[in-house]
C-alpha cells in the first residue's frame, strides 16, 4: 500500500534535478565585469561592438576572462578589480572619446562566474535587492497638477495666438486654477471664439456664462497628459542614468503617477540624487521690459535671476511660454567666437519655427530660460536677442564652463513632463549589504541544524525523512527564486528562514499521526498510509489560512514587506510539496517494499493506550 | 524518545475560564500599553530620515550629538546600533524639499564635528508614503481577518472562525502592546512578522480543530468539553514540537540575524510563545461557549444549513 507508481518517483527525481541546477549558480559566486551598453535609442550594440571591444582591450594589453554579446550590451569580465578599474578607463575613452556627449554606456558589473552551460539553461543566480547588494534606491512622485497648470498656460497662450489670427477680439484670457477664462465685450466675439475652439481645441469642455467662457480640460485629455507626462519623465530618467553609468538600472512606474529608481552599486549618493532629483523643467520665455520690478503686472511671472556678481535681482517676464523644454533636441557646451563658455543648442522643427517667430519679432530684447525646480522658478539665463535665430543657437551669459557643462547636459537629457519629488530613499553601503547576507545565512543554517538534529533524534528514521525533506524544501525555494530572478532582500532570507521553520510542522504532523495510529495498534504499512493521509487534510488547512495572510502581505505590502511576502508564499507552497509528495517517496522507498513490516523507526512508541474516554467514565 | 506520556485526556475544558480571565487580563494590560505609551514608529510609517553611520572605534555619541546640535539641527536621535562602532540617527521629517538633503547635511556636519564615520545605509521617507504604508498595512491586516475567516467558516463552521479570530487578533494586540510597553521600534518588517504570526497561529488553531472534528464524527457518548479536552491532549504533542522547532529559527535569527532582523525575530518569538497558548487554550473555549455540538458535523444536509443560517456565515 505504501508504493508509488514509477511516474511519482520520476517526478520527484526530476523536480530534484532541476531545483539542484537551478541553486547551483548561486555557489559560483560573481566575477568583476565591464559592460558596454548603448546611450541612445538609435545605436545598436552588435556583433562589431563586442568585436570593437576585443580588440581595444588586446591592444591596451587587458587580459580578459571572455566577452559576451546579450540584450543589453557586451559584456566582458576579468579575473580582479583592479583589472576590472583598468578595462573600464580604457574602453570608456575608446567609446566615449566626446565627453560631454556619451554615445556609450561604460559601467562596472558583477557577473555570474557560473559556467556557460549553465547560463545558457538559464540558470542564473538569486537577484539581490538592493539592501543585499548596496546601492541607492529613489522613489519619485511626479507632480500630475503641474503637469495640468504647465498644459493649460500654453494652452492659453495658444488660444491668444489663435484668436488674434482669426481677429476675434476679445477682453482678456487667463488661467483660474484649472481652467481657462476668456471674457468678451460682445456675444458675437464669444460665439465665433466658441466656434474656434471646439473645432481646434478638442481637449477643452466649453462651459459659457454671460460674456464669459470657461475653458476646462475633460477627463480623457487630462488622463492623456498625465500618462504622457510620466512616460516623459521615465524616459528623460533613462537618459540621465545612462549618464551617470550604472549596470542595471530599474527605471519603473509605480502607481498612476510615481516613478521607482535602483541604482545598485551607485555609492556617490549625491551625484546620483544631483542628476536623478533634478526635477528641473525648462521653459523659454520672454522679458517683459514694460513691468516694473515692484509691480505684479498682469501676464508677467518675476523670477530671481543671479546676478554675475553673486547678487540676485528680479526680473520680470511674460506669462506666454515660447517654449518648453521638450523642443531642444541636442545642447552641448562649447565655447563661443569671443571664447567665453556658451551651450549650442538645437531644436526640434516646430520649435525652430516658432523660435525663428518669436525672435524676429522681438529682436534686441532679452529672452529668459527659466528653470523651474520644484515649483520654484529661476532664470538661468537672461541674453538679449542678438539676431533671428534658427533652430540652432547659442546661448551665452554668466556661464562657468562648468556651469555650461551642467545646462547642457540638462537640456539634453531631455526636460521633465512634470516636477518630481522624491519622496523615498534608501542608500545601502556595499559592506552593509555583504554583511546583511552574512548575517542570514548563519541564522537559516543554524536553525536548519538544529531542527535537523532534534528531528533525527526524535524520529530516527522518518526524523531522517523530514530532514531532507525539508533540505529538499530549501533546495526548491531556491530553485525557484533563482528561475523566477524574484527579487531577495534581507527579509526575503528572513522569510526562507521562517518558511523552513513552519515547514517542518507538516512532518511533525505526519510523523505524530503515525505514531499515534502505531499506539491504537494498527500494522506500521497502515499506519504509515493512515497517518500520511489523515495529516494531509490538516496539513492543507493551515497551509492554506498561512497562504491567506502572505499573499494579503503580497498585495498591500512594499518595499521590505513584499519582499517577505514573495518568498513567503513560494516557500509555503514548495513546504507542502516537499513535505509531503518527497518524504512520501522517501519513505516508500525504504519500507513500501518489505510486505511483512513488523517495525518501523520512528523512535519511541509509548504505550498507555491513549483513548477517548467515554462520557461519566472520567 | 517520547516526550509526551500522557495517559488521560487532560480536563483543559475544566479550566477554560481561568485561561481566558489570564488572556483577558494580558490582553487588557496590553492595550493599555498600547493607548498610554503608543507604539513606537519607524521612519517609515512617520517619515523622516534615518542614517546608519560606522566608526572604526567606538562612537562617541555625545560628540555626534554635539556636531550635529552645532549643525543646527534639533530633535534628533542619536543612538547606538547593535554594536558600539554602529551609530543610527534618527531625524523628524522637515519640509520636503528639506528632508531630502538632510542625509548629505548629516554627513557634512559629522564630518566637521565627529569624523571618521562611515555612511552604511541613509532611508528618506516622505509624509505621504509613511501614511499609505499604515493605510496599506491596516488594510493587509483587515484583508488576512476576513480572508481567514471566510475559509475557516467555509472549511468548519462559523463557531470555529470566529473563535480562531478572536484567539488570534488577541495575540496581534500582545505583539503590539510588547512592543509599546518597551518601546521597541516598530517597523514595516515588523508589521510583515505580525502578519506572518497571524497566519501561523490560525493555522495552528486549524490542527486543533480538524482533530475536534474527527473526535465529534468518531466518537460517540462524549460531551463536547471532553472532545475538545481530547483533541487537545492527542495533537498537544505535535503543538509543542512544531512550535519549538519554528521557536528555533526565530532564535537563530534572533541571535544571528543582526540588529536588522532584531526586532522582526522578537514579533516572532513573542508571537509564537502566546500563539501556542492562545490558539489551543483560548480559541476552543470559545468554540466551546459559541455552542459547537456533534450536530454540526454529521446531521442530515438540510439541519446543517439550518444551523448555518443562525450563524449568518460571517
Amino acid at each position: 500500500m505504501n508504493r508509488y507508481p514509477l511516474w511519482k518517483y520520476i517526478i520527484v527525481a526530476i523536480s530534484l534535478a532541476l531545483g539542484f541546477i537551478y541553486t547551483l549558480p548561486n555557489f559560483y559566486g560573481e566575477s568583476p565585469a565591464v559592460q558596454v551598453s548603448s546611450a541612445k535609442a538609435t545605436l545598436k550594440v552588435d556583433e562589431s561592438t563586442r568585436n570593437r571591444v576585443e580588440e581595444i582591450l588586446k591592444s591596451a594589453g587587458i587580459a580578459h576572462n571572455g566577452i559576451q554579446l546579450d540584450a543589453i550590451g557586451v559584456k566582458a569580465r576579468f579575473a580582479t578589480e583592479d583589472i576590472q578599474l583598468q578595462a573600464r578607463d580604457v574602453l570608456e575613452k575608446a567609446f566615449n572619446p566626446d565627453q560631454t556627449d556619451p554615445q556609450y554606456v561604460v559601467a562596472l558589473n558583477l557577473l555570474s562566474a557560473s559556467p556557460r552551460w549553465l547560463t545558457a539553461l538559464g540558470a542564473l543566480p538569486m537577484y539581490l535587492g538592493l539592501d543585499l547588494r548596496g546601492g541607492v534606491h529613489f522613489l519619485l512622485q511626479v507632480d500630475m497638477q503641474g503637469a495640468l497648470t504647465k498644459r493649460l498656460d500654453s494652452t492659453a497662450a495658444d488660444l491668444r495666438i489663435q484668436l488674434r489670427d482669426k481677429k476675434i477680439r476679445h477682453a482678456g484670457i487667463s488661467r483660474d486654477k484649472d481652467s481657462i477664462v476668456i471674457k468678451f465685450n460682445d456675444a458675437e466675439g464669444r460665439d465665433k471664439a466658441r466656434a474656434l475652439i471646439a473645432d481646434r481645441q478638442r481637449e477643452l469642455a466649453l462651459t459659457q456664462n454671460d460674456l464669459t467662457l470657461t475653458a476646462t480640460l475633460t477627463p480623457q485629455a487630462k488622463k492623456e497628459i498625465q500618462e504622457a507626462a510620466l512616460k516623459q519623465n521615465i524616459a528623460t530618467l533613462g537618459n540621465r542614468v545612462n549618464e551617470l553609468g550604472v549596470a542595471e538600472p530599474v527605471i519603473q512606474q509605480q502607481g498612476a503617477d510615481r516613478i521607482v529608481v535602483q541604482l545598485p552599486g551607485i555609492q556617490d549618493v549625491a551625484e546620483a540624487k544631483k542628476m536623478i532629483g533634478r526635477t528641473a523643467t525648462l521653459e523659454v520665455r520672454l522679458v517683459d521690459e514694460s513691468a516694473t520690478v515692484a509691480g505684479t503686472g498682469a501676464g508677467v511671472d518675476f523670477f530671481t535671476d543671479r546676478g554675475r556678481d553673486g547678487r540676485d535681482s528680479k526680473v520680470a517676464v511674460k506669462k506666454q511660454v515660447v517654449l518648453t523644454g521638450d523642443r531642444f533636441v541636442k545642447a552641448s557646451s562649447t565655447f563661443d567666437q569671443n571664447h567665453q563658455p556658451a551651450v549650442s543648442v538645437e531644436l526640434d522643427a516646430a520649435g525652430g519655427r516658432i523660435m525663428r517667430e518669436v525672435t524676429r519679432e522681438n529682436l534686441h530684447k532679452r529672452m529668459a530660460i527659466i528653470l523651474f525646480d520644484r515649483g520654484q522658478g529661476e532664470a538661468i539665463s537672461v541674453a538679449t536677442i542678438q539676431g533671428e535665430f534658427s533652430s540652432q543657437f547659442q546661448i551665452t551669459g554668466r556661464f562657468s564652463p562648468q556651469e555650461t557643462n551642467d545646462l547642457a547636459i540638462l537640456i539634453r537629457s531631455g526636460a521633465l513632463a512634470a516636477p518630481m519629488e522624491i519622496i523615498e530613499e534608501r542608500t545601502i553601503g556595499p559592506s552593509l549589504g555583504a554583511e546583511s547576507i552574512k548575517k542570514g545565512f548563519h541564522s537559516t543554517l543554524w536553525g536548519f541544524l538544529a531542527i535537523a538534529l532534534f528531528m533525527i533524534a526524535y524520529y530516527q528514521m522518518f526524523g531522517v525523512v523530514s530532514a531532507l525533506a525539508l533540505s529538499a524544501n530549501l533546495l526548491l525555494l531556491v530553485a525557484l527564486l533563482s528561475l523566477l530572478q524574484a527579487t531577495l532582500t534581507l527579509p526575503g532570507i528572513a522569510a526562507i528562514a521562517l518558511t523552513l521553520g513552519m515547514a517542518i510542522d507538516a512532518n511533525v504532523l505526519i510523523n505524530e499521526r503515525i505514531r499515534e495510529e502505531l499506539r491504537a495498534g494498527m500494522p506500521p504499512q497502515a499506519a504509515i498510509a493512515e497517518g500520511y493521509e489523515r495529516a494531509f487534510g490538516t496539513i492543507l488547512d493551515s497551509n492554506i489560512t498561512t497562504l491567506i495572510a502572505g499573499l494579503a502581505l503580497l498585495i498591500f505590502g512594499s518595499g521590505p514587506v513584499r519582499g517577505f511576502a514573495v518568498v513567503h508564499c513560494l516557500g509555503i507552497l514548495t513546504s507542502i510539496y516537499s513535505s509531503v509528495f518527497i518524504s512520501r517517496a522517501l519513505i516508500n522507498l525504504i519500507y513500501g517494499r518489505q510486505k511483512k513490516l513488523a517495525k518501523i523507526a520512528i523512535g519511541q512508541i509509548w504505550k498507555p493506550g491513549l483513548t477517548a474516554t467515554p462520557a461519566g467514565s472520567k | 524518545m517520547e516526550f509526551f506520556r500522557i495517559k488521560k485526556d487532560i480536563p483543559f475544558m475544566r479550566h477554560a475560564l481561568k485561561f481566558n480571565v489570564i488572556s483577558f487580563v494580558t490582553f487588557l494590560i496590553a492595550v493599555f500599553f498600547l493607548a498610554t505609551k503608543g507604539l513606537h514608529l519607524s521612519v517609515e510609517f512617520t517619515g523622516g530620515t534615518l542614517i546608519e553611520i560606522r566608526y572604526q572605534q567606538a562612537a562617541d555619541l555625545e560628540k555626534i550629538r554635539g556636531a550635529l546640535g552645532a549643525a543646527g539641527f534639533s530633535d534628533f536621535q542619536v543612538q547606538n546600533f547593535g554594536s558600539s562602532q554602529d551609530v543610527l540617527i534618527r531625524l523628524p521629517l522637515k519640509d520636503a524639499q528639506e528632508s531630502a538633503r538632510q542625509g548629505d547635511q548629516v554627513m557634512a556636519a559629522l564630518d566637521a564635528g565627529a569624523p571618521g564615520a562611515a555612511k552604511q545605509r541613509v532611508e528618506y521617507v516622505g509624509p505621504q508614503v509613511g501614511k499609505e504604508l499604515a493605510e496599506n498595512g491596516a488594510m493587509a491586516l483587515l484583508v488576512v481577518v476576513i480572508g481567514i475567516m471566510i475559509y475557516l467558516a467555509f472549511r468548519f463552521e462559523w463557531r470555529f472562525s470566529v473563535s480562531a479570530i478572536i484567539a488570534n487578533l488577541h495575540d496581534v494586540i500582545i505583539i503590539l502592546g510588547f512592543f509599546a510597553a518597551f518601546q521597541w521600534e516598530f517597523s514595516l518588517s515588523v508589521l510583515a512578522a505580525v502578519l506572518a504570526v497571524l497566519g501561523y497561529s490560525v493555522n495552528e488553531s486549524v490542527v486543533v480543530f480538524d482533530r475536534v472534528r474527527e473526535t465529534f464524527k468518531k466518537s460517540r457518548g462524549l460531551t463536547t468539553p471532553q472532545v475538545l479536552d481530547h483533541a487537545i491532549t492527542s495533537t498537544i504533542s505535535r503543538t509543542i514540537i512544531t512550535h519549538a522547532s519554528t521557536q528555533v529559527m526565530v532564535l537563530s535569527m534572533l541571535i544571528f540575524g543582526g540588529e536588522t532582523l532584531h526586532y522582526f525575530a522578537m514579533a516572532l518569538t513573542i508571537g509564537i510563545l502566546f500563539g501556542i497558548y492562545s490558539s489551543v487554550l483560548v480559541a476552543s473555549p470559545l468554540v466551546m461557549w459559541l455552542g459547537v455540538s456533534r450536530e454540526q458535523f454529521i446531521k442530515p444536509k438540510k439541519t446543517v444549513e439550518g444551523a448555518n443560517a443562525d450563524g449568518a456565515v460571517v
